[in-house]
């Protein structure tokens, strides 16, 4: 063997063994995710499209995660997750009524279980990421665009119902309902494109949601994306 | 066979005008998915939004005989499909118009008036 022929044969192999890491964290995303969260999220879709689905579903669907989430946050959150939805995936399954008055009963609402080290959650971020729904217009809000916060706050709690189901923070004070998840931290967990097309859409994405589709021009839905997204 | 006709055709428009997938349901199903988290298990108006301090103008009360029997059966209809704001009350109260058909709605009229034991008075 020359060592021209030795050089060539190291140098396959050593291609050939980056190509593999290449493959192996690749894979691993998917089958770290296959392993510890497929039991509880849904990653192939559909969404349920019945109230027995809905109350059966035990986590978010996560089959649009990469159009839905932030990397970043998705990287910092899984893992240590904080909850989100104050009533659970589905408020009904939490409910206690006392003296005619609904509530929420915080015991049975659980936290997702993910706690992954911090590689395994770079390589599941990796995977979700992967997971986007091919027909969402991309590029429609520009976050850096300036709007009046005032007219946000109008549209979104008194033109419009947004405020019955949403926990927002207004001039430092949190307020609102909790049948929807809270919007206080939804400028770093979601991606403002998917924002603005869940208000455009709500059922696209869960025929069975509770939130309605309502009519908005693209002007209103874009002022309430950006006071959505911006820091709070 | 014009019985059969009459249904196929109403099978074909339910479907046809169902603004979300799938098939109408049932007026309990409807008024627990959509209307429970604000006027409540018992349709009393104590919802979780409301009892958590979300809606500053109260959901109604529609297990009141008093405060629905005001109320005509096209104004409940209206308000469903369109919202609050059709009926000049409070935004707060969201149209289902795009997610429930007209069927769907006509049968929440048909239970909100078992819920209140009323009817509209005259
Ligand atoms: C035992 C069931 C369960 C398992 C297993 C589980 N989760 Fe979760 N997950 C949940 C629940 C419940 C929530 C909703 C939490 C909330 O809203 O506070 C959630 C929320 C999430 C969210 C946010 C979704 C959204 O729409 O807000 C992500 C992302 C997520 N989980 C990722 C993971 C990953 C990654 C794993 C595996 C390492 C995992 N989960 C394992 C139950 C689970
Ligand atoms: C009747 C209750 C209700 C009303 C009114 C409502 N929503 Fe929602 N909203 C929901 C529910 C339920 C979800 C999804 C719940 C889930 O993912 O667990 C949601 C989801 C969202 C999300 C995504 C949040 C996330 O973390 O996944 C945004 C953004 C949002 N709504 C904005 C709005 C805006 C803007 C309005 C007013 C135009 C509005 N909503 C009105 C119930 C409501
Ligand atoms: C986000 C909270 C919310 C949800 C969800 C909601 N409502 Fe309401 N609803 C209200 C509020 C608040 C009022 C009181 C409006 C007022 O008095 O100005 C109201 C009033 C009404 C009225 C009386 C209208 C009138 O003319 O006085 C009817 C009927 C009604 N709701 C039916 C429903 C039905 C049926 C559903 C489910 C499909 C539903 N609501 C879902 C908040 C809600």
């Amino acid at each position: 063997m020359t060592l021209n022929q030795l050089l060539k044969a190291a140098w396959g192999g050593l291609t050939l063994i980056i190509a593999m890491a290449g493959e192996a964290t690749a894979l691993d995303g998917k089958a770290i995710f296959a392993e510890k969260c497929a039991s509880c999220h849904n990653v192939t879709g559909p969404a349920p499209t019945t109230l027995q689905g809905v109350l059966q579903r035990k986590a978010p669907d996560l089959f649009y995660a990469g159009s839905k989430f932030k990397r970043e946050w998705l990287v910092r959150w899984i893992q240590s997750p904080t909850p989100i939805r104050p009533s659970g995936v589905m408020f009904l399954n939490h409910l206690v009524t006392k003296d005619g008055k609904d509530s929420i009963n915080k015991e049975t609402v659980k936290l997702c279980s993910s706690k992954l080290s911090a590689p395994d959650a770079e390589a599941v971020a990796d995977y979700l990421t992967t997971l986007k729904d091919s027909k969402m217009r991309v590029g429609v809000v520009d976050r850096g665009k300036k709007f009046s916060t005032s007219r946000a706050v109008q549209l979104f709690t008194k033109q419009y119902p947004c405020i019955g189901c949403h926990t927002v923070k207004i001039r430092n004070k949190e307020a609102g309902g909790v049948s929807g998840p809270p919007l206080t931290d939804a400028g770093d967990r979601l991606n403002p494109d998917w924002v603005y097309a869940r208000i455009e859409n709500p059922q696209y994405w869960d025929p069975k949601t509770w939130m309605p589709k309502i009519d908005l021009s693209h002007e209103k839905r874009e002022t309430l994306t950006l006071f959505v997204v911006s820091p709070k | 066979m014009k019985r059969f006709a009459v249904a196929l055709g109403y099978i074909i428009a339910a479907t046809a005008l169902s603004p979300a997938s799938g098939q109408a349901e049932p007026a309990e199903v409807i008024y627990k998915l959509y209307c429970v988290q604000c006027h409540g298990t018992a349709g009393t108006g104590q919802g979780i939004n409301q009892t958590a301090g979300g809606l500053a103008v109260s959901a109604r009360d529609h297990a009141s005989a008093v405060q629905m029997s005001k109320l005509a059966d096209d104004e409940i209809r209206l308000a469903i499909a369109k919202g609050g704001d059709a009926v000049q009350k409070s935004e707060l109260m969201p149209p289902w118009g795009k997610v429930l058909t007209g069927k769907e709605i006509d049968d929440l009229v048909v239970y909100l008036r078992k819920l209140c034991q009323c009817v509209v008075a005259k």
